[in-house]
């Protein structure tokens, strides 16, 4: 049967002689050896420096009571290791990320089950207790009978998340390598869940997953994460790591993040990062970001008005383009002047030989870009626009808005 | 449409920026940082003069007229030095005050204090629905009426607004309490007396007076308000590098409470004290007893402020109450979910405005014992809240280079004790005697 962490803290210990050895009062795993097994067991007694049982010198283990297959004499004296991770101390009471609910939940208990192995017993964690009974257990743990407070538990509504779906948060990046916190399960949610759950840490913790996160995920959740909160990591960040971090972004993000910092934090990380993309963000920069340039990103496909569809096609199957530069493409004439927007859709439908002229969306429409956003809202809604191109004063387009651009100045407006 | 033509028609001219419009600027910039951050410290000092602080504050004007009036400077620092450690807390760890408590010192203290505050804050809320129902009276509304309609308007306002609104409305609120500054103006006041007394202590030991002083700083510094601000900061998602403007928040927030307090019992003094009307029990006595002595238009901005504190109360109080609970014990809270998410959230969120109402309309409910039993509360609870607070904003590993400096530790410890040790003798008197002797 399953035994809970507040069933074995406090638990009295016996040496495989009957001879009382001490009280449970803090257990370990060691990830780095095996995920979930219970490594070592502290054990206290009185004012005697503490001892340390482990794992393969259990013989039996039930609520309240631990029963040792070697003598006390086996046991070494307790020395603090930090890539244990302490049950009580680390786990109890943190918060977790729950990677499967997407969500940070606070464990309230710890289940653990036991295995028999060469004659002794392993306990192995496999759930953090976030519901009703935990709470329960703990608030009586050490007044009532463990059977009684079974039977109590067993009526409320349990809520429980399985030891593989656990993620833990340890802001202290050195601590973190020596217990082999990886965030990859992390890396899996959605930028937008995962910023979500960001919010709910505390700002060391943020500071600690962005670190380790990779540079694409990190830009991607930095790109949907509150902007107060943005710029709050953002300063804290090592400048290069900031710098690879603001390299994956889309221009216009990165701009928009880089706005938000003082001055020179700005200009420090736009010297870091590499020419080209630092020059995209620096022109983006000077634009008012409640108008069409600040809005933009420089970032865009285009094509000559003359090339057929089937020539478009091969163009940006060889192209690294971003799926949401896709959506529709921008048309040049010979001048390389904006000549009007194909939307990816209509290409689909068109014949190969099809010149992208034949297809364009009418009216032409583009703005310049000190254009105030009201402008570019009010031409979003009356043509139920995807995408709006922003022309120089040459009448070469310069970047476009696209409407998930439009959806986020809304929302926060 | 030929945009290229159009522009180079009406081609916008940017002039440089001259040093005046820099300055301006510079300023704007400074402002629109303050505000971003302003709102929690104002809205928790302001909260703090509810339905039971303004009884209190009448009946310290009605019975000794100026003369406490020096003890509203100290407050405002007490007010100021334990607030500002919070709103720190919050900058820092980006933690309410509950999830540190919780994480620093277990289930079962997060427990006992969180248990202990919901029946303090429901005695509360019951004393802010009171104060709805008696200021109304004075405007002529049966309770049996006024009471489930400021219930059912706190109700929706907290759950249909989001939080920007609400914190606009409660801003708003802040600014309502000025009523008290104009009813203070029409009751003719003598300002050279009010001033003195405010600058210089005038201690005296008439056991009826201390109680008075005991009774001002008991339900100035409320427990729940250190929870309600560290919350409001880490919502607004405020972070170290505003910390400056947080802290002139704090600033802000505690000074104007106390101005406010300054308003009420120089009213009252100047009027009731000196016409010998000093057997004021409550704030809605007052402003009934203030309407021949200084004009319908004082009478009746005293009792709308009453009513404008109670109904920011009643608003803020059971949501509070409500969040901070499920923070600290680990279950879902806030708005954003639905009822299905957090289920125990909006149970507690029900019972409070629910239960606070209800008592208010029982015939015959016993609201004298419930008011003694919130102040009681208060009494019991702040000591071990302001204590956990102090262990907490001393941890380097929590605070790094923010934790307190030796001096502010030495103010804090002393502002601390003598908070305690004030309250300690407002639960005693509380308990042990029915009510506050009247003066000789």
């Amino acid at each position: 049967m399953d035994l809970y962490a507040t069933e074995l803290m406090g638990a009295k210990t016996y040496d495989v002689a009957g001879n009382y050895v001490g009280r449970v009062r803090e257990f370990f795993i060691e990830p780095a050896e095996a995920p979930n097994r219970v490594s070592h067991y502290l054990l206290s007694r009185g004012h005697f420096q503490p001892l340390v049982a482990k794992h393969n010198q259990i013989a039996s283990v039930a609520a309240g009571k631990m029963e040792l297959s070697v003598s006390e004499r086996a046991l070494e004296l307790y020395e603090p290791n930090e890539s244990w991770l302490a049950v009580q101390k680390d786990l109890l009471d943190q918060q977790i990320i729950d990677t499967r609910g997407r969500k940070v939940v606070r464990v309230n208990d710890v289940d653990l089950t036991p295995f028999r192995t060469n004659g002794n017993v392993e306990l192995r964690l496999s759930q953090v207790d976030v519901g009703l009974p935990g709470a329960v257990r703990r608030l009586l743990q050490g007044v009532v009978p463990y059977a009684v407070v079974r039977k109590l538990q067993s009526k409320l509504p349990q809520s429980a998340i399985r030891w593989e779906f656990v993620n833990l948060v340890e802001p202290d990046p050195m601590r973190r390598v020596k217990l082999r916190i990886t965030h990859e399960k992390l890396e899996d949610l959605h930028p937008a869940d995962l910023a979500e759950i960001m919010e709910d840490l505390s700002a060391a913790e943020r500071q600690g997953i962005i670190a380790s996160l990779d540079e694409e995920t990190a830009a991607a959740v930095l790109a949907e994460l509150d902007e107060r909160l943005t710029t709050q990591i953002v300063e804290k960040l090592d400048p290069e790591k900031a710098a690879d971090i603001l390299e994956e972004m889309a221009p216009d993000a990165a701009a928009d993040l880089l706005a938000d910092l003082s001055k020179e934090t700005s200009d420090e990380l736009l010297d870091e990062m590499p020419g080209q993309e630092a020059d995209e963000v620096r022109e983006l920069l000077e634009f008012d970001p409640a108008t069409a340039g600040g809005m933009m990103n420089p970032q865009f496909a285009y094509v000559g008005e003359d090339s057929t569809r089937e020539e478009v096609l091969e163009w940006m199957r060889g192209e690294e383009l971003n799926y949401d530069q896709l959506d529709t493409i921008v048309l040049l004439d010979r001048l390389a002047q904006f000549s009007g927007t194909v939307p990816v859709a209509r290409l689909l439908l068109a014949a190969g030989d099809q010149r992208m002229a034949e297809l364009k969306m009418e009216p032409l429409l583009s703005l310049p870009p000190d254009a105030d956003e009201k402008e570019v809202f009010e031409l979003f809604d009356k043509y139920n626009l995807r995408m709006l191109t922003v022309v120089d004063k040459e009448h070469q387009p310069m970047g476009a808005i696209t409407v998930d651009d439009v959806v986020s100045r809304l929302v926060k407006g | 449409m030929d945009w290229n033509a159009i522009t180079a028609k009406f081609d916008r001219v940017r002039a440089g920026d001259t040093d005046l419009q820099k300055k301006i600027r510079g300023l704007r910039r400074r402002l629109t940082l303050l505000l971003a951050v302003v709102g929690p410290g104002l809205i928790t000092s302001n909260v703090d003069n509810d339905a039971g602080g303004i009884s209190v504050y009448t009946q310290a004007g009605a019975q000794y007229g100026y003369t406490l009036l020096w003890s509203l400077i100290p407050m405002t620092i007490a007010l100021y030095v334990t607030e500002e450690m919070c709103a720190r807390m919050g900058v820092v760890t980006g933690k309410g005050l509950s999830d540190l408590i919780r994480e620093e010192f277990g289930f079962r203290s997060t427990f006992f204090v969180m248990i202990t505050g919901f029946f303090v804050d429901l005695a509360n809320v019951v004393a802010e629905f009171a104060g709805v129902a008696a200021s109304m009276q004075i405007f002529g509304v049966n309770k049996y009426v006024a009471v489930p309609i400021a219930a059912i308007v706190v109700w929706v306002l907290v759950i249909r607004g989001t939080y920007r609104q609400v914190e606009v409305i409660f801003l708003f609120a802040c600014v309502l309490y000025l009523s008290y500054v104009f009813s203070a103006f029409l009751a003719k006041p003598d300002w050279l007396i009010a001033a003195k007394h405010t600058v210089v202590p005038n201690l005296s030991l008439n056991s009826g007076y201390l109680l008075m002083l005991t009774g001002l700083v008991g339900t100035t510094i409320a427990p729940w308000q250190f929870f309600y601000l560290q919350a409001g900061f880490v919502e607004k998602k405020v972070g170290p590098r505003q910390y400056r403007q947080a802290r002139a928040d704090v600033l802000i927030g505690s000074i104007s409470c106390m101005v406010i307090v300054f308003f009420i019992i120089v009213c009252t003094a100047a009027t009731l004290y000196e016409k010998g009307h000093r057997d004021i029990t409550d704030a809605a006595q007052a402003a009934a007893a203030l309407i021949p002595l200084a004009g319908k238009g004082a009478g009746i901005l005293f009792a709308f402020g009453l009513l404008n504190a109670s109904l920011f109360a009643a608003s803020i109080l059971p949501l509070s109450t409500a969040h901070v609970i499920c923070e600290g014990l680990g279950f879902e809270a806030g708005l954003d979910h639905k009822f299905k998410e957090a289920p125990i959230f909006y149970w507690l969120y029900t019972i409070l405005i629910v239960a606070g109402a209800g008592v208010v309309l029982l015939p015959n409910a016993p609201l004298w014992k419930i008011l003694i039993f919130s102040q009681v509360g208060n009494g019991i609870w702040l000591p071990v809240v302001v204590i956990f607070i102090l262990l907490l904003v001393n941890r380097r590993d929590l605070m790094g280079d923010y934790v307190n400096t030796v001096t502010f530790n030495i103010v804090a410890w002393v502002t601390a004790i003598a908070m305690i040790a004030l309250t300690l003798v407002l639960t005693y008197t509380a308990l042990f005697q029915q009510s506050v002797p009247p003066p000789p």
